[in-house]
């Protein structure tokens, strides 16, 4: 792996991140956390437990998309479940336009799941077989209390919106449909009840190239058109790149880098990022990759490593490591770039990090 | 029937000095039943070289699987009907007896699939499921091939190889079940590997490792494999020659960089065009407007001529033969010297 280090810049820092400039964001999650629990035994109790989501935290802005990658099992999913209120946090707070779900003065989940949707990987079995799919679409509306003819009206025009002619495509049921054509009921039927906010979870990873175009195309259109917020899950790089404006990378529960899409991509500053960034297949049959940039399998999430929980993976890994874990800390100083990783933590102990005075003091070789 | 237009039609090809491991004549599979026929490969004919790694690109429904599975005749006998020749090391596969069939499957051609569960058996260790593999196909005892399983977990490079031969597949990762399986189809030494999307469901971090084994292995072994995958950078990363499928046939063919980099037929100039390749950003993608064709009429035409931008009354007439303007490349579309001067 090459020095992953030598991307890393010293600016002046604050010791937490300042709170995002000018507008509030659309969503806030605070020390998000979920544990599931393993059972076994003969009495069935509870053994162990699963930590697949761990002191998450990260803000998404008005109309922006943020990207989350990471390897399979690392709670992305998850992560969007809990913030649709599909599962129970086990801890942590989450805040929709200024207002705590949930809470008595905040708001209701079925608010918020009129306010935020969710597109799945798999566009078949998220339909209903037995409905045509303009019924589908206009079932949302009407179970939030739209009047039946208004909400087929809209599911029309949206199949409209979506390229699918509502005459033509109208009153056929899913089997009938391709598999982007469903992609698109899908998404057509998220935007029924005018959320703000779609987490898409995988949503074109299924789809054949060139269909994976036309969706991501529309994507795009939908949102300047409706003014959305998306959160766009994937384990293709290339897509999150092409659609994030932030990217936010999970490894083993827990945020380990997040920041514009540019920036990380450029130059990760985490060691997983920079791993999981130089997987990807160079595209250039002349210059093919010559070593894997990570190797072994991540550790369970049942007895995650102390400490980071990379280090068991990481090239980098010393003493302290193990010892403590590392926060999330700013790479630039406005905050909008943070790792947790205790290279970049200024007095951490780690060899390669800054003594403290330098770091604060504006980072005179930096 | 195609005009020459100017292009070289070079039916005698580059000649190989050694004969091809596997040489595919005018293959075609269809499925028949009650109501329908689907007409999943119609006319294939390639060779493979001993040693070679080709890659089939192309999307879902093409024929990518149903082509790599009649190389062994892994098909449902009832209704599947094969037509054509399939030579693989000498065997003429499609009229081999059951006997002969089951093996020559294992010891010369063998197969890894997309999801090694499916592959895999839930009951037995790994240990177990290599040992029985080595002792179907020949004779040697049980502490014999015994060991061969623990080289072969070596070999395919899993960590801690000896505690492993216990494992069940359940108890192992998605990376680790997969480099299981290609154990297992490397246990009686096959020459020629194929390969169904063996990384499709690996995340990049575990595909590359993946990709860099099989390509490590198919040196040293001296291996030929047919790889499929609808990735292009996969195919950049391991295939010496990529073919592209589309409607049940091969529509293009050539060396992997000459295609990835200046594709001829307009699928695959679509195909590139509208795959979203690092350091995109938000700029418009071009798509190929339309459907799949529809696999259960037999295409009288160019298949895609719906679909291409291309297109002229001239596609419609016949199937479009096979043009090879370039050595070592072809095309099946017979506008391709028109095409070129376009762009
Ligand atoms: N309902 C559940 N019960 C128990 N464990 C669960 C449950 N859902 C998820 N997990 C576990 O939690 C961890 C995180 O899973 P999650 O589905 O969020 O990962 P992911 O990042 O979305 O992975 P992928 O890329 O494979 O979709 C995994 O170890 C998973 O096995
Ligand atoms: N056992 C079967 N019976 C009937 N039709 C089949 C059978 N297997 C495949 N087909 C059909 O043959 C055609 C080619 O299928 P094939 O599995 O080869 O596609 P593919 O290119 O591998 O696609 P994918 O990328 O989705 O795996 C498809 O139309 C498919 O529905
Ligand atoms: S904290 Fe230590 S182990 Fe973790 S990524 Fe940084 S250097 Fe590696
Ligand atoms: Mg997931
Ligand atoms: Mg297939």
């Amino acid at each position: 792996m090459s020095d992953c280090r030598k991307n890393i810049r010293r600016e002046p820092v604050t010791t937490c991140p300042p709170a995002p400039t000018e507008s509030q964001p659309l969503l806030s999650v605070k020390g998000l956390r979920k544990y599931f629990p393993v059972k076994g035994g003969l009495l069935k109790r509870q053994i162990a437990a699963i930590q697949a989501v761990d002191d998450v935290s990260f803000e998404v802005r008005r109309g922006e998309v943020l990207g989350i990658v990471g390897e399979s099992g690392c709670g992305k999913s998850t992560t969007a479940r809990l913030l649709m209120r599909l599962i129970e946090p086990d801890a942590g707070q989450v805040i929709f336009d200024g207002k705590e779900v949930g809470m008595r003065d905040g708001m209701t989940v079925t608010d918020l799941r009129r306010h935020a949707q969710m597109v799945f990987q798999d566009s078949y079995s998220s339909l209903n077989p037995r409905l045509p799919v303009e019924d589908t679409i206009a079932f949302g509306p009407v179970v939030h209390g739209t009047a039946r003819s208004k909400a087929k009206e809209r599911a029309r025009y949206l199949l409209n919106e979506v390229g699918l002619d509502p005459s033509r495509f109208g009153r056929r049921y899913p089997h009938e449909l391709s598999g982007g054509q469903r992609q698109r009921i899908n998404i057509a039927r998220a935007l029924a009840l005018q959320p703000q906010m779609v987490f898409l979870d995988e949503a074109v990873s299924a789809l054949d190239k060139s269909v994976e175009a036309q969706v991501l195309n529309l994507l795009l259109d939908l949102r300047e058109e409706f003014n959305l917020t998306y959160v766009f899950i994937s384990h293709d790089l290339n897509v999150v790149q092409y659609i994030s404006d932030r990217v936010l990378v999970m490894y083993l529960g827990k945020v380990v880098e997040v920041g514009p899409i540019g920036d990380v991509y450029k130059e990760p500053a985490h060691p997983y990022t920079h791993a999981l960034l130089s997987s990807r297949p160079s595209m250039d049959p002349e210059d093919r990759k010559k070593e894997s940039p990570l190797s072994g399998d991540p550790p369970t999430p049942i007895n995650p490593p102390s400490g980071c929980r990379f280090r068991t993976r990481c090239a980098f890994a010393e003493d302290v490591c193990a010892r403590a874990v590392p926060a999330l800390t700013p790479i630039r100083a406005d905050g909008s770039w943070l790792a947790a990783c205790h290279m970049i933590i200024p007095g951490s102990g780690h060899s390669r990090a800054a003594a403290i005075n330098e770091a604060t003091t504006g980072g005179t070789n930096g | 029937m195609a005009e020459t237009m100017g292009l070289v039609q070079d039916v005698s090809a580059t000649p190989s000095r050694v004969p091809p491991i596997v040489q595919v004549d005018d293959l075609h599979v269809r499925f028949v039943s009650k109501d329908a026929t689907v007409y999943a490969v119609n006319g294939v004919s390639f060779t493979l070289d001993p040693g070679e790694v080709l890659c089939i690109l192309g999307e879902s429904g093409s024929g990518k699987s149903v082509t790599l599975r009649a190389l062994m005749r892994l098909l449902p006998r009832k209704r599947a009907v094969i037509n054509g020749r399939v030579i693989v090391d000498g065997h003429d596969i499609l009229s081999l007896s059951t006997s002969a069939l089951s093996r020559v499957r294992g010891e010369i051609v063998s197969m890894i699939f997309q999801e090694p569960m499916t592959a895999l058996d839930p009951v037995y260790s790994i240990g177990e499921q290599i040992t029985e593999t080595v002792r179907r196909h020949e004779k040697i005892g049980r502490a014999a091939a015994e060991a061969r399983a623990l080289e072969l977990l070596e070999l395919v490079q899993i960590p801690s190889a000896k505690r492993r031969l216990k494992a069940f597949p359940h108890e192992l990762s998605g990376g680790l079940r997969q480099r299981a399986m290609i154990a297992i189809a490397l246990s009686c030494r096959p020459r020629v590997l194929l390969a169904d999307e063996p990384t499709t469901a690996l995340d990049a971090t575990v595909q590359i490792q993946i990709l860099l084994l099989l390509r490590q292995l198919q040196k040293e072994l001296g291996m030929s494999v047919i790889f499929v995958t609808h990735d292009l950078g996969v195919a950049g990363e391991i295939a010496d020659r990529i073919t592209v499928m589309y409607g049940g046939r091969f529509v293009e063919e050539g060396p992997t960089t000459a295609v990835m980099r200046d594709p001829l037929h307009p699928y695959t100039r679509g195909l590139l065009a509208s795959t979203v390749h690092g350091q995109m950003h938000r700029e418009r993608l071009r798509t190929i407007e339309g459907s799949p064709p529809n696999m259960e009429m037999l295409p009288a035409a160019c298949s895609f001529a719906p679909r291409c931008r291309y297109a002229v009354d001239r596609c419609l007439e016949g199937v479009p033969d096979l043009h090879r303007p370039f050595p070592n490349r072809s095309a099946r579309c017979i506008r391709l010297e028109e095409i070129g001067s376009m762009t």
